[in-house]
């Protein structure tokens, strides 16, 4: 095909391979408006519904101490689970990513269990483990130690949901790198350390910035795992999606909205930062798309 | 079936791809359209097939005007250089595929449609493999089963782009006889693309050598290696040296030495010769001389680079096994067969220049083509 | 860990790489801690249950209405993700026209919104007094709790599953493929329906079964606009934090056990649905 003039084949190609003009327009229209409807409408509502009673009933919402509470958590919940799994992300992917074992498949499958997961049984788990009816529990509680409906079980909940995102990101992007970059850093005398924290991690920073990002969007924004292992003490276990919930029942929905709009706007920043790291790293995210 | 392409050119955007076009194929013939990538080749291929549409000329399929035809109407069987077989199909499902996508009233009966491509699969020496999955097969099973699947539908021409392209070299001969073979059984008209002048000369009727958009020119294959008509194609097939001359007093001229070739006209010239078209003299007035700069071993030959002029020109000769030619040893040589282009460039644009044409010139060779022998 | 000494079986193929046994160590202690200990932690409490007990929770009619709700809300969503899905991806491989960078960004909205947030959104859209909820109303079809309901919030969550597992497959297309198809005859709805949508076979069915997977976990979207009726829109996550605050641990661990050997059977199919299709289509 290397004689085909310097333009993109799907513009040259005519007709014998593409639809008709009108045929194409209406798998155009067709997929917008699914789009719209089913991902956009949801996302305009809550903004809409956030500042149904104006911008000052908005802040308003934002600022009491409960909301402050929930977002303060949220925050603590994400600082631990975000690099616990960073840190856990690096090292299974330069396991599974730079050596050859057997099990690895199996190894990968056991990663990627969260995913199939329901929440609540993420959250049920723990329950169980930590809760009155376990040994685990009374005995950590006869030392001081609260873990379920506490920030603790909140962490425990959040770390299991956002387990793989990182790693997940991280292993496809390492395998396809190979080990040549590492190799011929050690052949010139650089430590394994050194090797990774000049080679290895420059290579990867991208996926791993894409990873972090996911992963952050939903530590903060989990919600039925750590519904179950929170109690939902207000200003002391609620998350920011508990928070809404509770608001929501309480039928203070320009509230719960409010609330709902900053976790959207989270959203949208990760949304834009994630595309922003595709455009312009086109190529070497090429190994890691959606999951 | 035969073909004729006419005033056919082709734009991408701004770039041309192809200009203004002609050619004329005979029904039963093979054509290899022969050319460096960017030449235009693939590009007139598509063209045939309609799977690309031009943007001026026409081709007929015979008297039948197939520019207005779709793709799907014109009944062409084309052979992708990467097989491009459906994975998700059987290499049996993949034969009938284009038969039994035909409108219900010219569709064969399901037995039937089996039945055809069986024998198809007898005829490209795979029987026995029809349930297979390409995957299943080798790269060179996989084009006999492209082409099996392409000769389903009763072609009325056979187009190939780069059928051999992605093949081991000993599984590429091999095709290749077997495709001359399939050729003269079925006596379809063949149209190939190729980047292999060695795969051109040895399975075509005729070669048709394309550069930059261009027909160079259309022969046989000694027609093309032994008349080439313009520069480029006495470079692009087989090996070459050239040496830029003057035409005077009859003959041409290096510098202010004669070299005892006999030329018609007068003026600026590059002389062409083969390096293994090359007797080397001992001593001589009226010859080429150079100083050796380097040899190497070539199968059964040596191949000497020789400076000529004082170094300003390099050209390439052969010399048997056992000449003792030393580096910075004086040589000279005369080429038995050589060829003449007017120097106005190198480019298709000289071929209507001077010197005037003798009168035992071919119709291609726009200048005189002297064999001593 | 270093490799086995033995001649034949080796653990793993020698490297000059550093920190092999650091790092699968630490891979594996905090993949036991974290998931492994906490998941066979339920295996064993639901097996202390005893098989009668566990048989008569399975058995209870609301366990069994709301996993009929959570599986036919999920597989009737990821139908929909699938048809539609397919377009989306279509459109986004093979079309140019402007704002397509933007669609293909939103399409992992569903990814970063947090679900109680696409809940609640949801539900005020498709309430009887919404936007779109009171349009549905006046014709007399109710979305909002009831079934319709979960089956949207399911669609919304199991999109991008469905559109990011066919859409790499989608640009690895040889376009020669449908030339070849349109050079035997075949007209573009032929090589459509016989060409395209086979080839793409294996990817949406593991998108499908994404998408669906996801669709009978799902808790946070669904619960906002489900209305949350037992037998009728009560959701089998739902029901597990019912039994959970009613303190009936054992309940609860039984029906969560039952959810995970089915979302582990799905794991083993989407596996095997890989599995298969590269050995059939690989390199081919």
């Amino acid at each position: 095909m290397a004689d085909v003039a310097p333009f993109p084949r799907r513009l040259t190609r005519a007709s014998a391979t593409s639809e008709s003009p009108l045929a194409r327009a209406l798998l155009i229209a067709l997929a917008l408006a699914f789009l719209s409807v089913v991902l956009l409408l949801p996302l305009l509502a809550v903004f809409s519904e956030a500042l149904r009673n104006g911008v000052a009933a908005w802040a308003a919402a934002l600022i009491e101490p409960d909301a402050l509470a929930a977002v303060r958590l949220t925050l603590i919940v994400a600082a631990f689970a975000v690099p616990l799994n960073l840190v856990f992300g690096v090292v299974a992917a330069w396991a599974i990513g730079k050596f050859e074992f057997k099990g690895k498949a199996f190894l990968i499958t056991l990663i990627d269990l969260p995913f199939s997961v329901s929440p609540v049984i993420s959250g049920l788990v723990y329950v169980l483990l930590f809760g009155s009816g376990s040994l685990l529990g009374p005995f950590l509680k006869s030392h001081g130690i609260e873990v379920l409906f506490a920030v603790p079980g909140i962490v425990l909940a959040t770390v299991f949901v956002t387990f793989p995102f990182v790693a997940r990101e991280l292993i496809p992007l390492m395998q396809e790198q190979g080990t040549a970059d590492e190799e011929a850093a050690l052949s010139l005398g650089a430590s394994g350390w050194q090797t990774f924290w000049h080679v290895t991690l420059p290579n990867i920073r991208w996926g791993l910035l894409y990873g972090v990002l996911l992963c952050n969007a939903r530590a903060m924004g989990e919600f039925g795992a750590v519904s179950v292992v929170s109690g939902h003490i207000r200003g002391l276990t609620n998350t920011m999606p508990l928070h809404i919930e509770i608001l929501y029942n309480e039928y203070n929905f320009a509230a719960a909205f409010a609330v709902a709009s900053l976790l959207a706007a989270l959203a949208l920043v990760t949304l834009v930062l994630k595309t922003a790291i595709e455009l312009r790293y086109a190529g070497q995210m090429a190994a890691v798309r959606g999951h | 079936m035969e073909l004729s392409i006419r005033n056919v050119r082709k734009d991408f955007g701004a770039t041309p791809a192809l200009h203004e076009v002609s050619l004329d194929i005979r029904s039963g013939e093979l054509i290899a359209l022969l050319g460096p990538s960017g030449s235009g080749k693939t590009t007139l291929l598509r063209l045939i097939a309609g799977l690309e549409a031009p943007s001026a000329g026409t081709v007929f399929f015979g008297e039948d005007d197939a520019s207005r035809r779709s793709v799907q109407e014109r009944q062409v069987g084309f052979v992708f250089q990467h097989y491009a077989l459906f994975r998700h199909m059987t290499v049996l499902e993949n034969i009938g595929f284009g038969l039994s996508v035909r409108p219900r009233a010219q569709r064969p009966a399901r037995a039937e449609i089996r039945r055809r491509a069986e024998e198809l699969l007898d005829l490209v020496q795979l029987s026995g493999l029809g349930q297979r999955y390409p995957a299943q097969l080798s790269g060179g099973q996989r084009q006999r089963v492209a082409l099996a699947r392409a000769l389903a539908i009763e072609p009325r021409v056979l187009l190939l782009d780069e059928p051999f392209g992605a093949l081991d070299a000993q599984v590429r001969k091999d095709l290749r006889r077997w495709l001359r073979e399939i050729h003269d059984r079925t006596g379809h008209t063949t149209v190939f693309v190729t980047h292999d002048q060695e795969e051109a000369l040895e399975l075509a009727d005729r070669v048709v050598v394309m550069s930059q958009g261009r027909i160079e020119q259309v022969g046989t294959p000694d027609e093309v290696y032994d008349r080439p008509a313009v520069p480029f194609v006495h470079r692009f097939i087989g090996e070459s040296s050239q040496v830029p001359v003057r035409i005077a007093d009859g003959q041409l001229w290096l510098d202010d030495r004669a070299l005892g070739l006999p030329a018609s006209g007068s003026g600026e010239a590059v002389l062409f010769f083969r390096p293994h078209q090359v007797e080397v003299l001992s001593g001589c007035g009226g010859c080429l001389a150079g100083t050796v700069t380097g040899s190497r071993r070539l199968a059964g030959t040596r191949r000497l680079e020789l400076e000529l002029g004082g170094g300003r020109h390099r050209v390439e000769i052969d010399v048997p096994i056992e000449h003792p030619a030393a580096t910075r040893s004086q040589i000279s040589f005369r080429p038995r067969t050589w060829r003449v282009y007017p120097a106005a460039g190198d480019g298709s644009a000289a071929t209507a220049a001077t010197p005037a044409p003798e009168p035992e010139q071919t119709a291609i060779a726009p200048l005189a083509l002297y064999s001593i022998r | 860990m270093t490799a086995v000494a033995s001649s034949g079986w080796r653990f793993r193929q020698p490297s000059v790489l550093p920190g092999f046994g650091l790092t699968l160590g630490y891979t594996v202690a905090y993949l036991t801690l974290i998931i492994l200990i906490p998941l066979a932690g339920l295996a064993w409490r639901s097996a202390g249950l005893g098989l009668d007990e566990f048989l008569r929770i399975a058995g209870d009619p609301r366990t069994l209405g709301a996993l009929r709700v959570s599986f036919g809300a999920a597989f009737v969503a990821a139908l929909v993700n699938l048809v539609f899905g397919l377009v989306v991806a279509w459109v986004l491989v093979r079309y140019r026209f402007p704002g397509r960078r933007i669609i293909d960004a939103v399409v992992d909205l569903p990814f970063a919104l947090p679900t109680a947030v696409a809940g609640i959104a949801l539900t005020a859209i498709y309430a009887p007094n919404g936007p779109l909820g009171s349009w549905f109303a006046g014709h007399g079809i109710r979305i909002a709790y009831a079934f319709p309901g979960i089956v949207i919030a399911l669609v919304f969550i199991g999109l991008p599953f469905v559109v990011r597992t066919v859409q790499p497959v989608m640009e690895d297309l040889d376009r020669e493929v449908e030339e070849a198809a349109a050079t035997l005859g075949a007209g573009r709805f032929a090589t459509v329906f016989r060409v395209l949508l086979p080839a793409l076979m294996p990817a949406s069915l593991t998108g499908f079964a994404l998408a669906f997977a996801r669709g009978v976990g799902e808790y946070g979207s669904v619960i906002f606009i489900a209305g949350n009726i037992p037998f009728v829109t009560e959701i089998a996550p739902l029901l597990i934090v019912i039994r959970l605050e009613e303190f009936n641990y054992s309940a609860a661990t039984a029906i969560g056990a039952l959810m995970l050997m089915i979302s582990f059977a799905m794991l083993l199919v989407i596996n095997l649905i890989q599995a298969w299709s590269r050995r059939r289509y690989s390199n081919g």
